[in-house]
């Protein structure tokens, strides 16, 4: 540019093409060094299992082809019972979770009670073992004999959904919360009410801001539905108990285990995904 | 009727005495800024009179009506008077118009068609017409602040607070939103306006009122203040600001 005349198009310097072809260059050994670790890794692994003087029996009562493809169908119809209750326990935990979250960031003496019993209620769930309030809910509700006979899926789903309500609400109260306070206060300047500033300005803006952590919180309950086989209902894990209980062979617990990564894994991914994403956004464009 | 009154406003933080019985009219279409140093009471006093800080004794009288009494309906008083922040504040999850429209829509209860309608129009006004339906995060702060005020005067509020709007603009920037509020006095608006922008103060007051250690020390025309102060804190301050 120094003779004045004006740069019509850009072409790479002599010196761009030097860094270009040596960050290519290292870039082709990375790749090959990661491929060639991984292959060792996973022959090391494989000879040392083999070699181990149980592989036989374990490959024999573990991985056993043929209890697989035999116990596969009732699995996979337990599997399905998991998805309904996992279906109906998110809306549940939603609903119940927001409801709490909203409950616990009201103000005013009026709403202490309230306020109150949320706070009792998410110290109490978050500590409760998930297995005890199944048993309390699913034996104990029933045995008051006020409800009508209701399948264990139901009050399995009743007792995800009371779990995974305290954790939820307290992710979403950690949002509401890290939603700056200057935009309460413009909201407010504007006449809107507390309730109407919660509704329009921080629950939208705290919610984005823990969207990975919500995603990871159902990805958890993805697998923790198999927990409703201890009340009978018939799920996954039931099936492949059943299945391990005839044939002597725990087979069926693997391959119950598999469906349950591959229900989890499109989630697991996403949540990757999305919090990848966040991350780019905020450092605009950084490489650090 | 004045449109504001402040009689003996007293305001603490704990041992703090940061405004010590403040006494200030308004009429309608007066322009009064506000100017002294950092800490003497200018942001505080703007958010008593928008209630965001409760006043320690004393009221707050907005067109004849007694707002810091406790029987009053504090949303329906703030949405009486706009208010502009030095941080703009805009809503980041909504649209410009959207931001604009808020209060029309959800406190004052307009259909969204009519609110919509005179946003766009006030936009267009002020030269943001191409920005009506951006996120207000891809704004130039210039732009951001210029939406702010729109959104403040949307709803033809009967004050408008403007709590150092410029302070967080670069000088190329600052020009755009004073000519904003210049325009805005010539439409008849009354407005309190805390700054440092001295010319600024110079051209748009009716008012200049001096403040000092939560009291009002000095009140009077641009011309009277900045040519000829009378307190010793006032000519200080004043002398501060030439020298630098």
């Amino acid at each position: 540019m120094n003779d004045g005349a004006p740069q019509l198009s850009w072409a790479p310097s002599e010196l761009e093409v030097q860094r270009q072809t040596y960050r290519r260059r290292a870039s082709v050994r990375s790749v090959v060094i990661a491929f060639g670790s991984t292959l060792i890794f996973a022959v090391v692994v494989a000879v040392v299992l083999v070699k181990t003087p149980g592989w036989a029996n374990v490959r024999e009562s573990f991985f056993n082809v043929d209890i697989a493809v035999e116990s596969f169908p009732a699995i996979l119809d337990g599997l399905w019972l998991n998805i309904r209750v996992l279906f109906f326990s998110a809306i549940g935990v939603a609903i119940v979770g927001t409801l709490l979250a909203v409950t616990r960031s009201l103000r005013g003496p009026v709403f202490f009670p309230l306020r109150a019993l949320a706070t009792i209620y998410t110290d109490l769930f978050r500590g409760v073992p998930v297995l005890i309030v199944l048993f309390l809910v699913g034996f104990g509700v029933p045995a008051l004999d006020i409800f009508p006979r209701l399948p264990a899926a139901v009050w399995g789903t009743v007792a995800i959904t009371l779990c995974y309500s305290a954790y939820v609400a307290e992710v979403l109260r950690a949002g509401m919360e890290a939603v700056h306070p200057s935009q309460r206060i413009a909201a407010r300047s504007l006449g809107l009410s507390h309730v109407e500033t919660l509704r329009v300005v921080v629950i939208p803006q705290g919610l984005r801001k823990v969207i990975p952590a919500l995603m990871n919180d159902f990805v958890s309950m993805q697998k923790d539905v198999g927990l409703i086989s201890v009340l009978g209902a018939v799920d996954a894990i039931r099936a492949a108990q059943i299945s391990v209980a005839s044939t002597f062979n725990f087979t069926p617990y693997v391959l119950a285990g598999l469906l349950f990564v591959a229900l989890a894994f499109p989630m697991i991914r996403l949540t990757d995904h999305v919090s990848a994403r966040m991350a780019r956004r905020e450092q605009s464009g950084g490489t650090v | 009727m004045s449109v504001l009154e402040l009689r003996n406003v007293w305001k603490r933080f704990g041992e703090v005495e940061v405004l010590k019985g403040v006494d200030l009219t308004l009429d309608e279409h007066d322009v009064v800024v506000l100017i002294g140093a950092s800490g003497s009471g200018k942001s505080t006093l703007l958010r008593t009179i928008n209630l965001i800080e409760q006043v320690d004794d004393g009221q707050v009288i907005l067109s004849g009506d007694d707002i810091t009494d406790p029987t009053t309906n504090v949303d329906k008083a703030r949405a009486r008077i706009g208010v502009v922040f030095q941080q703009f504040n805009l809503f980041p999850h909504m649209k410009v118009i959207d931001n604009v429209t808020l209060a029309a829509r959800r406190v004052h209860k307009w259909p969204a068609e009519e609110a919509r309608n005179k946003g766009v129009a006030l936009l267009e006004k002020f030269g943001l017409g191409a920005k009506v339906d951006e996120y207000s995060d891809r704004l130039s702060g210039g732009q951001q602040q210029r939406v702010a005020i729109v959104r403040a005067i949307m709803t033809d509020p009967e004050l408008l607070l403007l709590d150092e709007i410029t302070s967080a603009l670069d000088p190329m920037l600052v020009g755009e939103v004073l000519d904003l509020v210049r325009d805005l006095k010539s439409g008849g608006s009354t407005m309190l306006i805390a700054t440092h922008e001295m010319s600024f103060a110079r051209t748009v007051a009716d008012r200049i009122v001096f403040m000092h250690g939560g009291r009002i020390l000095e009140t009077g025309t641009p011309e009277k203040i900045f040519t000829s102060p009378e307190c010793p804190e006032t000519q200080e301050f004043l002398a501060r600001l030439m020298r630098r």
